[in-house]
This record gives structure tokens, C-alpha cells and sequence, in this order.
């Protein structure tokens, strides 16, 4: 019985990060739009975008890596999903949580990235090559603070499990963000790289890099790559929900009730802490490279070192 | 001077009715939207949804050659907001299925431009502005330029002017939409079919052809 719920609820989850993410992809191209002035595509824009993607043909072959790279970004990005618990004590959505996840999920996130960055190598575009450079750089500079802010939390508390921080937010009432704000904040900072909109789209930059990685990958490569992308956005946005904002599913309710108004609770902080990067993005023009990690090294980590000596002197257990 | 298929009535001397035909028939383009096959009847459920998701998503290649390139601009950006009807710009011709003729064609531009549309991924469609893709329109008489694209390129949709005003090209974009709900849009097929016939044209006027003959599109 218990098997069986977690293969559904497994199922569950995909298609939860899938459609939320591809939803919220929508979203932003609808605020975009109504911040400019513009009617806007659509909400579901991304879907028909996406069914137009996957039906085209394709008529020619990068070699074997260009194949394999969209499946790894997707492989990658389901591979952590399945770490992340979406709602706290939900047995349908725990998947394969365990100690420790914290550590692991912090590795597994570079992976998609890498898989897209040997793909793009083999295409053998100039403009690809590039993206590339410039995205490795970024990362660097974006995984100081965020891995100083996790640090921090892992101090403060003495745990590597996810769940133990929702369980520690479940009972206490208080969010981690009121117990080390720094850290919420270098954390927060990096997610603007994360999430890779303005003005830290150096890597995919359609004017000057014709699209970057995925300059060589139309088609059906692309939509696999655009679903990846959409479950790996709702996975940040759920991993800082988790660890910051107090988790989802924070109710009594029990059964159905308690899950329903456990995604409610998770859509609302997902989307309100995702207007943040969308919203920073609207008004700011575009970093160079150097630029971009040169902000990363400042002050996000200076507040990263911060959180670290705040942690050390208010330890929570 | 006989090179060029565009000059071939003008030869010196009355031209017989024989050779009128001849080259009317020589000459007419082969991949336009009429003379495809409307399957609208024939459509299955599976066709008609991906149609509809092909109409309202049109990835735009914008080659910017003539005056045309101007009016892109205006017609994506908050005046005329063409991305209300699913239309983006796309970066590269991989990612693209629309191709996007914005004025006059060099010779020398024709050749990327060929090279550019065949790197495009099926099904793709061609939007040809102004009346220099149609007929030379000011440059009718010039030496480097052609005259009737569809010789070259199938072409799906023409918008007349000089140039067209971002409303007329909102208007193309919507009647491409109608043609490919219908099915009668997409010459890419179509392309490859007659292909010693395009390359004929072509090779008319691009005077240093140096494309790989093993095309890998």
C-alpha cells in the first residue's frame, strides 16, 4: 500500500513541477507583458509553444552527446525532484527524502547544467561555445553565497535533512528567515543567478549570443530542454520555500483537504517569491560577464560569511 | 544578360507565343499556397490540435535585409504587441518557423538567405514583405537584385507596400495562421521535391556557387 502511493505520488510530483512550472513560465511572459504596456500571450502560451516543439521534425544530428544533452538536463532536474519533499508529512509527496538530502541536492543541481554544457559543446556553434564559458563563470560566482547560506542553516541547526528544518518551522511557528535573515538573504541574492533573468542573462543572451547553449537545438530538443527548465525553476522555487519560508502543508487538515490546502499554501509562496527575480529582471539592463561575478563575490558572500558567524553565535539546538 | 530568368520575355526581338508559354511555364513558382492540397476535410483530431498549437506559436526568424527590418520592431514591441498572437522572435534558423523576407534580395544576400532557410526545421514557412520580394518593386530594373522570390524560396505569404505598415504585417501573420490551420502552409517539402528546380534558378543568378553538395538539412 505504502509502495504503491509512493509510485503515484512519485507520478504526482512530476507532473505537479511540470505543469506548475510551465505555468509560471507563462505567468512571467503575461507580467512581462502588462508591465510593458502589452497585452501579452496568453497564461498557457508555454504549452502550445512547447506540443509546437515537440511536433516538428527534425532533419539533422549534432552527434551522440547533442542527443543525450536534453534528456540529461531533464533527467537531472527529475532526479532532484524526487529529493525534495513538496509538502511537509505528505506521505504522497516525500518521494525518496532522506537525511542528508541537503548535501546531495547541492551537487545534483550543477548536473543539468553540465549535461547542457556538453551537449552544447558538441554542436560545435562558436556562439554555444560561449554560453557556455560565460554559464560555468556564473555558477561560480552564484554557488559561493548560495553553498555559505546552506552552510549556515546546517550550523545553525545541526541537520542535512529538509525535513528536519520543516519539522523544526512545522512546530516552532517561526520561519528560518526570522532565525538567520542573512542567510535568506545571500541565499536570495543568488537565486537571481539562479534563475538566470535580467540582469544575469548573460548565458542564453538572444542578442548577442544567438540563445547561447541552445543555439544549435530546435525542435524537439528545445521543448525537452524547456520542460527541464520548468521543473528545475519549480525546483528552486520549492527548495527556498522549504528552507526559508516555513514549508507547505502546514495545516491540520487531515486527508484530502490537508494536501489541497498544502499546494495552495506552496503555489501562493512559490509565486510570491518568484515574482522577486521576474520583478528585478523588468527594470535591469544586462551585466557583463566580469560584472556579474564580481556582484556575486561581494555582497552576497559577505552576507553569506555573516549568516555563518551568525549561526555559530546563535546556535538553535 | 541570358543568365538572368527575370530579363527572359525582354529578350531583343517580339518573343514568339510559343516561347511566352514556354517560359511561363519555365517560370511560374512551384510551391505556393494554392496549388497545395487543402486536407481540411481530411484532418485527423491529432493534425487539427497540432495545427492549432502550430498557428498559435510561431517562432520568427527575422532577416533583416531592405527597409523592411524597421517595421519588425514596431510590430513585436508595446505598440502592436504581436506576441498576443503567440508570435516571438526566435535566434537562430534552428529554432525558427518563420522566415521572414523583409524587402529587397541582393544576390549576394539571396545565397545566405537560402543557406539560412535550409537550416531551418520542417515544417517552416516564408513571409515575404513589400513589393520588391513580389516584383522588384522600386528596384525592377536594377542589375543585383531579384526580382520574384518564389523562384527562389516557396513562399507562403506576400504582404504588398512599400514598405507595409506593422498592421498589414500583423494581418500576414494572421492570414499564415489561417493557411496553416487549413493545411496548405509549409513548403518545405515541397522545397526538397523540386529541388534541380530551385537550384536552377539560383544558380541562374549566384554567380560564385560554392554550397556543399551533400546538403544536410
Amino acid at each position: 500500500m505504502i509502495l504503491t502511493i509512493k509510485i503515484l505520488g512519485a507520478f504526482l510530483t512530476a507532473i505537479l513541477a511540470f505543469t506548475v512550472g510551465m505555468f509560471y513560465g507563462g505567468l512571467r511572459r503575461k507580467i512581462t507583458a502588462r508591465v510593458q504596456n502589452r497585452v501579452g500571450p496568453p497564461v498557457y502560451q508555454n504549452f502550445l509553444d512547447l506540443l509546437k516543439l515537440q511536433a516538428k521534425e527534425t532533419n539533422i544530428a549534432h552527434g551522440f552527446m547533442g542527443h543525450i544533452a536534453p534528456m540529461w538536463i531533464i533527467i537531472a532536474s527529475m532526479t532532484v525532484l524526487m529529493f525534495i519533499p513538496i509538502l511537509h508529512n505528505g506521505l504522497w509527496f516525500d518521494n525518496l527524502t532522506f537525511k542528508g538530502d541537503l548535501i546531495f541536492i547541492l551537487y545534483m543541481m550543477v548536473f543539468g547544467s553540465l549535461g547542457m554544457a556538453i551537449g552544447a559543446g558538441q554542436s560545435g556553434n562558436p556562439n554555444s561555445a560561449i554560453g557556455v564559458t560565460r554559464g560555468l563563470a556564473m555558477m561560480v560566482g552564484y554557488e559561493i553565497p548560495f553553498v555559505l547560506s546552506l552552510v549556515a542553516i546546517m550550523i545553525q541547526f545541526h541537520t542535512t535533512s529538509l525535513q528536519d528544518l520543516m519539522q523544526y518551522q512545522h512546530e516552532t511557528g517561526r520561519w528560518i528567515i526570522m532565525d538567520n535573515p542573512f542567510a535568506f538573504l545571500a541565499a536570495l541574492l543568488s537565486s537571481l543567478g539562479m534563475f538566470r533573468y535580467s540582469p544575469f542573462d548573460i548565458v542564453g543572451a538572444p542578442a548577442e549570443l544567438a540563445s547561447g547553449p541552445v543555439s544549435e537545438f530546435g525542435g524537439k530538443y528545445l521543448g525537452t530542454m524547456m520542460s527541464g527548465g520548468a521543473v528545475f525553476a519549480f525546483i528552486k522555487l520549492v527548495l527556498f520555500v522549504d528552507i526559508f519560508l516555513g514549508g507547505a502543508g502546514n495545516t491540520d487538515l487531515q486527508g484530502v483537504w490537508g494536501i489541497l490546502a498544502g499546494l495552495g499554501e506552496l503555489l501562493l509562496k512559490t509565486f510570491l517569491f518568484y515574482m522577486i527575480p521576474v520583478f528585478i529582471g523588468l527594470v535591469s539592463p544586462r551585466f557583463r560577464t566580469e560584472q556579474a561575478i564580481r556582484f556575486f563575490w561581494k555582497w552576497p558572500s559577505i552576507l553569506g560569511i555573516v549568516a555563518i558567524l551568525w549561526a555559530v553565535f546563535h546556535p538553535i539546538q | 544578360m541570358t543568365n538572368n530568368p527575370d530579363k527572359h520575355i525582354k529578350t531583343i526581338g517580339i518573343p514568339t507565343e510559343e516561347e511566352i508559354r514556354q517560359a511561363q511555364i519555365d517560370f511560374a513558382p512551384r510551391c505556393t499556397s494554392a496549388g497545395r492540397v487543402n486536407d481540411k476535410e481530411t484532418q485527423k483530431i491529432v493534425q487539427y490540435i497540432l495545427n492549432f498549437a502550430r498557428k498559435h506559436s510561431l517562432f520568427v526568424l527575422a532577416y533583416g535585409t531592405g527597409c523592411g527590418a524597421i517595421e519588425i520592431p514596431a510590430t513585436m514591441t508595446s505598440r502592436y504587441d504581436a506576441e498576443r498572437f503567440g508570435i516571438r522572435g526566435a535566434a537562430t534558423p534552428r529554432q525558427a518557423d518563420v522566415l521572414l523576407i523583409t524587402g529587397y534580395l541582393s544576390t549576394k544576400t539571396l545565397k545566405r538567405v537560402i543557406r539560412v532557410y535550409e537550416q531551418m526545421q520542417d515544417p517552416k514557412y516564408v513571409m515575404a514583405f513589400g513589393s520588391c520580394t513580389i516584383n522588384g518593386g522600386m528596384y525592377f530594373d536594377s542589375y543585383n537584385t531579384i526580382k520574384a522570390l518564389d523562384r527562389y524560396l516557396p513562399v507562403d505569404v506576400y504582404i504588398a507596400g512599400c514598405m507595409p505598415r506593422p498592421e498589414s504585417v500583423i494581418r500576414g501573420f494572421i492570414k499564415l495562421q489561417e493557411l496553416i490551420q487549413n493545411g496548405n502552409a509549409g513548403g518545405g517539402k515541397c522545397y526538397r521535391d523540386n529541388l534541380d528546380w530551385y537550384r536552377a534558378n539560383q544558380q541562374k543568378v549566384i554567380k560564385n556557387w560554392n554550397f556543399p553538395d551533400e546538403y544536410n538539412w
